[in-house]
């Protein structure tokens, strides 16, 4: 247990002393909050969808989660490439432990940027009935962020070199993403695209936020979270299966 | 303690280890020595479960690196021949999460981490980054962590290089004591011969992924009939590329070996 927490508070040691990957990353959601928000809002609006703000801002969150998971892989295989990942593999400790510690690091730390991007959201005009569902929401961000680190250090375990990586993950965020709902409501939606957005994990765990956040949900928010739940278990174990395969 | 049994490691079609067979009884101090691309460190990757044979038998404290990692896992400390500290976290800090690591209660770790940190003369720097590091701070540092535990067996692939003799002096006295003291198992590899010759018990010189000799430093020189350990090496490694012809062949094999050697 304690082995887990120092591997951690690593994560969140090196998070908080790089000030500019934390600035860095919160630029771009709100240059989307912003330019997408006030942007398309009359339009949203008019075709009788209400407001687009408390619409977008769950959207959001997810992009900022799940953009910021992708650091989980890259610090994989900057560790193997920088060496101190052997220091951890030979250590006396389960591998599946030590690809926790890890995961749940990173995933604390999107899970914090995401928090942050909610709170930032309140002064571009975000407005949600029941303040109190924001606890909620936080169990289904923290859901998001730990799936999506494990997929993230499943991929990270599995290649060599941050081109390779970085290619990878272009192939799967954007798309993740930008069919996810995140910007858009998932009814009325021609059926392919249906087809696509039921299969993307991310759709459920931005269904979730709408539905605890803004009360509007598509899937219905019991389904998300078994759907969440599921998925980060399954991938919990896959980020482990292939971490134990690292060779160095 | 260590029984190496026909190792051996291939990546792709080239062999980098070719069938070995070794013992490093309980409490000895064992040099492993060869020129770069030997194969050394491969073998050490091999031994310490960082990388998978492609055949032979290996046992570390009577366990099998291959099928029982965690058991071997628990035998050993190592101090790697290439960077493994975390830059982004101050000296302590990559101390401190070594000792929790490695299970070293917090009593002693308390007690032991500013002592290393002065025996390597790093105590004043010790809230000081990695980042911040000269090449041989780091290496002291690396080997200060690496005496954090004290396990059955350490490995060292090539811990003096590039470290001052006052460091490399604290350094053997105290993997001397250690051993003495506690028995410790020790298997290191070096390019200084005189370092071997001084502190090794007994010797393997590996070449080309081959053992071409074992034993005590003088049966090596008697057996090259040379009067250092230096020209035993010399005359046991420089051979094998004389012997496979000469000039032209024999400078092209030399610049792969050192091309090997930078790959690592
Ligand atoms: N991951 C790898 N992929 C391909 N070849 C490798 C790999 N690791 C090592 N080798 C090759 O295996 C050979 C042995 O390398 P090794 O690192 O064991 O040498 P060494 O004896 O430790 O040399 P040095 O004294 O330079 O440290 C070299 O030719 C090297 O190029
Ligand atoms: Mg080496």
């Amino acid at each position: 247990m304690k082995k887990i927490y120092i591997l951690w508070l690593r994560q969140v040691k090196k998070y908080i002393r790089s000030k500019s990957r934390m600035a860095g990353s919160l630029f771009q959601p709100l240059l989307y909050l912003i330019a997408m928000g006030y942007g398309l809002g009359s339009v949203f609006q008019r075709a009788g969808q209400g407001n687009y703000v408390d619409f977008l801002v769950p959207g959001i969150v997810g992009m900022n989660i799940i953009f910021t998971s992708m650091f989980a892989g890259m610090e994989v295989i900057w560790d193997r490439q920088f060496g101190f990942l052997k220091e951890t593999l030979v250590a006396p400790m389960s591998r599946f432990n030590i690809m926790l510690g890890r995961t749940i690091g990173s995933a604390t730390i999107a899970t914090g940027q995401g928090l942050i991007v909610m709170l930032l959201s309140f002064f571009v005009g975000f407005r949600m009935p029941n303040i109190w569902m924001i606890i909620p929401a936080i169990i289904v961000m923290i859901l998001i962020s730990l799936l999506f680190t494990s997929v993230s250090t499943m991929i990270g375990s599995m290649l060599r070199d941050m081109q390779g990586f970085q290619a990878v993950m272009n192939f799967l965020i954007m798309p993740l993403f930008l069919l996810s709902g995140a910007l858009y409501p998932l009814n009325g939606l021609p059926s392919f695209l249906t087809a696509v957005t039921i299969v993307d994990p991310l759709s459920y765990g931005i269904d979730a936020m709408r539905g605890l956040l803004i009360g509007s949900s598509h899937f219905g928010v019991g389904l998300d979270l078994v759907v969440l739940t599921a998925l980060t278990v399954i991938f919990l174990w896959l980020g482990g299966h292939f971490f134990k395969k690292v060779q160095i | 303690m260590i029984t190496v049994q026909n190792l051996s490691k291939k990546f792709g079609e080239f062999t980098a280890v070719d069938g070995i067979s070794f013992d490093v009884k309980d409490g000895e101090i064992f040099a492993f020595l060869g020129p770069n691309g030997a194969g050394k460190s491969t073998t050490i990757k091999i031994l310490t479960t960082l990388l998978q044979p492609t055949g032979g038998d290996v046992r570390i404290n009577g366990h099998d690196p291959v099928h029982h990692p965690s058991e071997v896992r628990r035998s050993f400390g190592i101090v790697f021949q290439d960077p493994s500290l975390d830059d982004d976290l101050t000296a302590l800090e990559n101390m401190e999460l070594h000792g929790v690591l490695y299970d070293v209660p917090d009593d002693v770790r308390k007690r032991r981490i500013p002592e290393l940190l002065k025996l390597v003369d790093l105590h004043e720097r010790k809230d000081d980054l990695v980042k911040e590091f000269s090449g041989g701070m780091r290496r002291r540092l690396e080997i200060a962590r690496g005496f954090l535990h004290h396990p059955k067996i350490i490995f060292l692939d090539e811990p003096t290089l590039g470290l001052d003799p006052q460091t490399r002096n604290h350094m053997w006295t105290y993997l001397k004591e250690l051993n003495k003291n506690e028995g410790t198992t020790i298997f290191f590899t070096t390019h200084y011969m005189e370092e071997a010759d001084r502190a090794a018990e007994r010797i393997a010189v590996i070449d080309h992924g081959k053992i071409i000799a074992i034993g005590r430093s003088e049966d090596l020189k008697k057996q090259t009939n040379t009067a250092s350990l230096e020209d035993a090496f010399l005359a046991l490694t420089g051979k094998t590329i004389r012997e496979e012809g000469g000039g032209g062949l024999d400078h092209m094999r030399q610049m792969r070996t050192l091309w090997r050697g930078g790959r690592r």
